[in-house]
């Protein structure tokens, strides 16, 4: 009998440490499988972040690791140069991407490196127990925002893949979530395309995705899935936002 | 093009950029600052011309991570800053402490606190010796104190931190990087022997998947563990002294200086010994690990001690942590960018002898 589902070789057998309803290991899960997929895990080098999933060098079955928050574009710069034939992608939260490191994916993708990045937005900040994100929406109450954010003083939710679609470097970011089935697809076949562009010589890739923290949200798993829909989605549009592939020479 | 076994005229800055070529860095990132802006400068076109990679970061926190990036590869990689950039790199160094991730730092001190000036300065010792980042890590210092010595200990730099897998750092200044010198490359020989990078990133080809982290919390023990296991480390970089003396072991008066300064204590001794004042210098090219030993059996031969340094009192600390006897030693500092002459030196020398 063949088995339809199966872990991914990518994956350890380490059990994570997601809350339930979590979307960090949903998109590790995807991610694994594109690399299984594309054969490339024995030439993969991760940059896991600080953040909920700091943890990705035990949960990913190929190299991985750890950087100083927010700086996982500028290690995977390097790592890249240095190593051009190998694949290289980090993989970071709004806080760790769109706060703390702005400068650093800013800059990557400005100078278009050939790197993948993975950018989970759940619109706080996880790990250290729910406080406001850049991508906190407006109204939202976080542990630092207890009556909600208020714009006129914390500003705007940030569009990250919106900024970040002005720069010349960067050659394909699309939004995804991961809310139901279909977009579970798509979510994969967005992460697939940051990977084989790399793959092509192709340049920077970026997919934003939009994923549950029921535990900061103070929802349950379900109710989490229907604020994505209702709410986050919204506000940052899910579809291609800019993609020059075809365009692009390898480089 | 290859510099070395020929005499050239060059200056500091430019001349410890290509020794870390010589010694094998392949990887620099940097972000422009006065007064070492000829080393990412000389960088941006000499790397690739060896073969190596040269990237103008965005910033210095950009550059020390790129380093971290460019070292867990494998990769002989170094950065340069001055003051106010090195505290920027200091949450990279850090990590690279907590992670055994080797590298290069050079840091050509300038005049601070704050955005200070550019004048060569020694300010930053207690920063770079003392620990600078965050956590409880040591990290070998280096301060030459002429060109040719800066070129020797780029080379010593890049040894030591493959031998320890640990961040490095050249504790230079403006005036070194700044000033010209003729200067024979020599041929790079590690003299040590280094181990094998068995622990590098890759790609899991035919191995176990491998990882680099610092994060320790999947038990109360563990980062314990993990700093007693640092803390052996340590204990074997602490036999890597290097010092020099001169006329040191009849002085009476043992002046104590380092990097440019022990340069400039120099002429001051030779004034002093001319007019038959026994003075003699201890200058410790290691700032850290630090030649406690040898200064403090010189400094209790000695009825004098004098601290020079271009700051208000940094190594004077540690001079009397091993000297022990407070009242003999004096400080004599300038802050601020400011240089001390040799001729104030030896006035404050026999200042002493009175
Ligand atoms: C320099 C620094 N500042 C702050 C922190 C504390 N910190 C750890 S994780 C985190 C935010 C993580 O949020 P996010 O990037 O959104 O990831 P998530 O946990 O939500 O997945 C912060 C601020 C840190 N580790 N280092
Ligand atoms: S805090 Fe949020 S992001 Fe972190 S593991 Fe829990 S659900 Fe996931």
């Amino acid at each position: 009998m063949k088995a339809v589902y199966t872990k991914p070789i990518s994956l350890t057998e380490t059990a994570n440490s997601y809350c339930p309803g979590c979307g960090h290991g949903l998109v590790h899960r995807l991610v694994a499988e594109v690399i299984d997929e594309l054969g490339v895990r024995e030439r993969t080098i991760g940059i896991a972040p600080v953040g909920c999933a700091v943890f990705a060098y035990d949960y990913f079955n190929f190299d991985v690791t750890e950087a100083p928050h927010g700086r996982p574009p500028a290690v995977a710069t390097a790592i890249k140069r240095c190593l051009p034939d190998r694949i290289v992608f980090t993989y970071q939260g709004d806080g760790d991407l769109a706060s703390i490191g702005t400068n650093e994916i800013i800059h990557a993708a400005n100078r278009g490196e050939n790197i993948t990045v993975i950018f989970i937005n759940n619109a706080v900040y996880g790990m250290t127990g729910g406080q406001m994100a850049p991508t906190t929406l407006e109204g939202m109450k976080t542990t630092t925002t207890t009556k909600g954010r208020d714009v006129k003083v914390a500003g705007h939710p940030l569009r990250v893949s919106e900024l970040l679609s002005s720069i010349e470097g960067a050659v394909y970011i699309e939004r995804v979530t991961v809310i139901d089935p279909a977009n579970v697809i798509k979510a994969k076949k967005a992460i697939k395309k940051a990977f084989q562009n790399q793959i092509d010589k192709k340049g920077f890739s970026f997919v934003e995705v939009l994923s549950p923290c029921p535990i900061n949200w103070g929802l349950k798993p379900l109710d989490a899935l229907k604020f994505i829909k209702e709410k986050m989605m919204e506000y940052f549009k899910l579809g291609v936002i800019k993609d020059s592939t075809n365009s692009k020479e390898s480089k | 093009m290859n510099k070395t076994g020929k005499k050239i005229f060059i200056n500091g800055n430019e001349a410890i950029a290509e020794a870390a070529i010589i010694a094998g860095c392949r990887f620099y990132a940097g972000y422009p600052i006065t007064p070492q802006n000829q080393i990412p400068e000389y960088m941006s076109w000499r790397m690739p011309e060896a073969g190596g990679v040269f990237i103008q970061a965005e910033s210095e926190l950009a550059a020390i991570n790129m380093v971290f990036g460019a070292s867990l590869t494998g990769t002989r990689a170094m950065t340069s800053s001055s003051s106010p950039g090195i505290s920027l790199k200091q949450e990279g160094i850090s990590y690279m402490a907590g992670c055994e991730l080797p590298g290069v730092i050079v840091n050509m001190q300038r005049g601070g606190p704050g955005l200070g000036n550019i004048q060569g300065s020694q300010a930053d010792y207690f920063q770079a010796t003392k620990g600078g980042g965050h956590g409880d890590y040591r990290m070998p210092v280096l301060a030459p104190s002429t060109i040719p010595e800066a070129i020797e200990h780029v080379m010593t730099a890049f040894d030591l931190a493959d031998m320890y897998r640990t961040p490095v750092m050249l504790l230079s200044d403006g005036i070194l990087g700044q000033m010209m010198e003729a200067v024979e490359f020599p041929v790079y020989k590690s003299k040590k022997k280094l181990p094998e990078k068995d622990w590098i990133l890759d790609g899991a080809k035919n191995r176990k998947p491998r990882s680099v982290f610092s994060l320790m919390m999947q038990n109360p023990t563990i980062l314990e563990k993990h700093n007693y296991k640092l803390a052996e480390k340590y204990k074997k970089m602490e036999t890597e002294v290097i010092h020099e003396t001169y006329l040191a072991e009849d002085a009476e008066i043992l002046v104590c200086a380092y990097g440019i300064m022990g340069r400039i204590c120099r002429g001051a001794i030779d004034m002093a010994r001319k007019e038959g004042v026994k003075a003699g210098l201890f200058r410790p090219v290691t700032v850290w690990p630090f030649a406690s030993e040898v200064v403090s059996k010189l400094g209790k031969k000695a009825k004098k001690v004098l601290v020079v340094e271009l700051n208000l009192g940094q190594m004077v600390e540690d001079i009397r942590l091993a000297v022990e006897d407070n009242k003999k030693i004096s400080f004599f500092g300038k802050p601020g960018g400011a240089v001390a002459t040799k001729e104030e030196i030896f006035a404050k020398i026999k200042e002493l002898i009175k």
